[in-house]
């Protein structure tokens, strides 16, 4: 997938790789930061701001906190797998961001180089198989940790990544079914040439994309792995020192990570809108920008500012997406265990495999009917929003949607909002009187 | 490069194997059955079969040896003081029985290249090309929904009834 010669392939690649990695881990110290500030701006307090300006240097702090304390090690723990859980969970979390094209590629006198570590051809089902590989990270720890309160959190772990994965899986099928292709880089191309997010046109897909990347990545409100009020800290209650931040980074890369895929997968990835001039896709050894209407490929033109652009472009809508998943934490209460499990396999699995049989009729129909570019993305933006609409007024059950909105005599029968006759207070009686 | 790979993940794929009956403890046994199907997917993805590489992992690393690892947290079996290869006549006849199949296996797939299965198999360079026209998926799925479509949904029907069969015995212990 490049016109790369192969000594110039290792260097870029080499160059690419200590590249993402540092960048990744310097995002994932800076959301350590984030997170507490913003927690700290959602209480209305101000959060670590002492170490350097702003705060900024605070996970340096934290960093150097964790390498210097002490190592604890449970007299009754499993040692070998108490030792090697913590790198379990880190291995996946920062491998899978080698998929994520960040950029357009980029124009180098050695040839045009792709802004992704490794375009392999099964793309996003890498990512679906490291993330099933998580979860042993999180249970050994539980398991060794010969604690029971470490072991429920490893054994809910286990169970709640098992249940999602199959609502997550089930919420990429319609993802590919549109782009017809597992890469991540054809995807954003897809997505370009369509000229909508897939957003719009799968918006359940994404809705449930989101709630299971939620529950796997652990985070509130599916962190029943730690459940601090119930477990001390659940799978990692035993752990101390670095390890103890090998489990913390582990689960701020899965963010950036899910982030990161939310962004590609229904945000068109690294594309600005509105701009053709970032359409670029390789095609049969040469990176091209489209067809003309006769079927011939026209050359792409890269160049170091698209790059650049494409790049600020990602970011942005990654950095949402992080913003978001620290907006939900500080913000939504947990789940109860049973509520967990009723959500992931009564609602989302039946959910997202309706959604998938109906998106398949419909796109069936319209390359029947031969509708095609913005009438086919409009047609099923419109069946989705409808099927959207369909789950939410049902999973709501009148909680939210028409509990609150509705202000005619229905919601009062339900509630009636009674007038507590107080007694008048007179002057040297009752409460407040001078006593 | 390729058989430089080859040979790291057969030997994996082997010691992970070894290590899954040498383990006393069953965790153990099982993070070495793990690494020995991580081996197996990277010999898979040496052969271009990356779709199959993938799904190797997602099914059986990270879905059923995570069953197994519930199978052995609840039932309490992550003991380590037991040692399960009893000496004597059992481990005689273990050595034995694998011996006798490994012997037959290499007698059946000696001269593999020969063999009319290796007919259907393009070689690296048309795997290159049928990934570029069909993706990763389009090369298994195609094959798979027209040649062999009674043979999958025949396999499909199978696993249907098992799974009912062992959802029937599971109720009526219940």
């Amino acid at each position: 997938m490049n016109d790369l010669s192969p000594t110039a392939f290792l260097v870029t690649s080499s160059i690419k790789v200590f590249l993402v990695f540092s960048v990744l881990l310097a995002v994932v110290a800076l959301m350590t930061l984030m997170e507490r500030r913003l927690a700290g701006f959602i209480q209305d307090r101000l959060g670590p701001n002492r170490v350097g300006p702003f705060g900024i240097l605070q996970p340096a702090a934290d960093g150097l906190k964790n390498i210097l304390k002490e190592e604890t090690m449970p007299a009754t723990a499993n040692r070998f797998f108490f030792v090697l859980a913590p790198a379990l969970a880190i291995v996946p979390a920062v491998i899978t961001f080698a998929v994520v094209p960040f950029a357009a590629p980029l124009e180098t006198p050695w040839g045009t180089v792709g802004m992704i570590v490794a375009d392999i051809p099964i793309g996003i089902l890498f990512v679906l198989a490291l993330g099933s590989l998580g979860v042993y990270g999180l249970f050994l720890a539980g398991w060794a940790s010969n604690n029971k309160y470490a072991f429920l959190g490893g054994v809910r772990s286990a169970s709640q990544l098992v249940s999602y994965e199959v609502a997550l899986g089930l919420s990429i099928v319609p993802v590919l079914m549109l782009a017809g292709n597992l890469t991540l880089p054809q995807i954003v191309w897809e997505q370009q040439q369509l000229g909508f997010w897939y957003v719009f046109p799968l918006s359940l897909a994404f809705i449930l994309f989101v709630i299971s990347a939620f529950a796997e990545t652990n985070r509130l409100p599916f962190d029943l792995p730690e459940a601090e009020s119930e477990l001390v800290t659940g799978y990692h209650t035993e752990y101390s020192g670095m390890k103890f931040s090998m489990f913390f980074i582990a689960e701020y890369s899965h963010i950036l990570t899910a982030s990161a895929l939310m962004a590609t997968l229904f945000l068109g990835g690294w594309s600005i809108p509105f701009w053709s001039g970032d359409h670029m896709i390789w095609y049969e050894g040469m990176l091209i920008s489209g067809f003309t209407a006769a079927g011939e490929p026209v050359a792409a033109n890269p160049a170091w500012w698209k790059t650049l652009l494409t790049f600020v472009s990602f970011a942005l809508k990654t950095a949402f997406f992080v913003l978001v998943f620290m907006w939900v934490r500080w913000t939504l209460p947990r789940f109860r265990y049973d509520q967990v499990m009723h959500l992931g396999w009564k609602v989302m699995l039946p959910v997202a495999l309706a959604y998938v049989m109906a998106l398949a009729a419909t796109i069936l129909v319209l390359d029947q009917l031969g509708v095609e570019g913005f009438l086919f993305g409009a047609v099923l933006t419109a069946m989705s929003t409808l099927a959207t609409v369909i789950f939410v007024f049902f999973i709501d059950s009148d909680r939210l949607i028409s509990g609150s909105a509705v202000s005619g005599t229905d919601r009062e029968v339900r509630s009636p909002v009674r007038t507590v006759d107080r007694p008048t207070l007179r002057p040297g009686s009752g409460v407040g009187a001078g006593r | 490069m390729a058989d430089i790979l080859f040979f790291v993940f057969a030997g994996t794929a082997v010691g992970g194997a070894l290590g899954v009956v040498l383990q006393k403890n069953p965790v153990g046994s099982l993070l070495f059955m793990v690494g020995t199907l991580a081996s197996v997917a990277g010999i898979f993805v040496l052969m271009e079969a990356h779709f199959l590489a993938a799904i190797q992992v997602m099914v059986y690393a990270g879905a059923i040896m995570v069953l197994f690892l519930f199978v052995i947290m609840l039932l309490n079996l992550g003991h380590d003081y037991k040692d399960d290869l009893k000496s004597g006549v059992g481990l005689f006849l273990a050595f034995a029985v694998t011996g006798a199949i490994g012997g037959l296996l290499a007698r059946q797939f000696r001269g593999a290249e020969e063999s009319p299965i290796m007919a259907h198999f393009p070689g690296p360079e048309g795997m290159d090309q049928l990934l570029a026209e069909q993706g990763a998926i389009g090369a298994i799925a195609l094959p798979l929904f027209t040649d062999y479509v009674v043979a999958f949904e025949l396999t499909g029907i199978l696993l249907l009834v098992a799974l009912v069969g062992a959802i029937v015995i599971a109720k009526r212990r219940v």
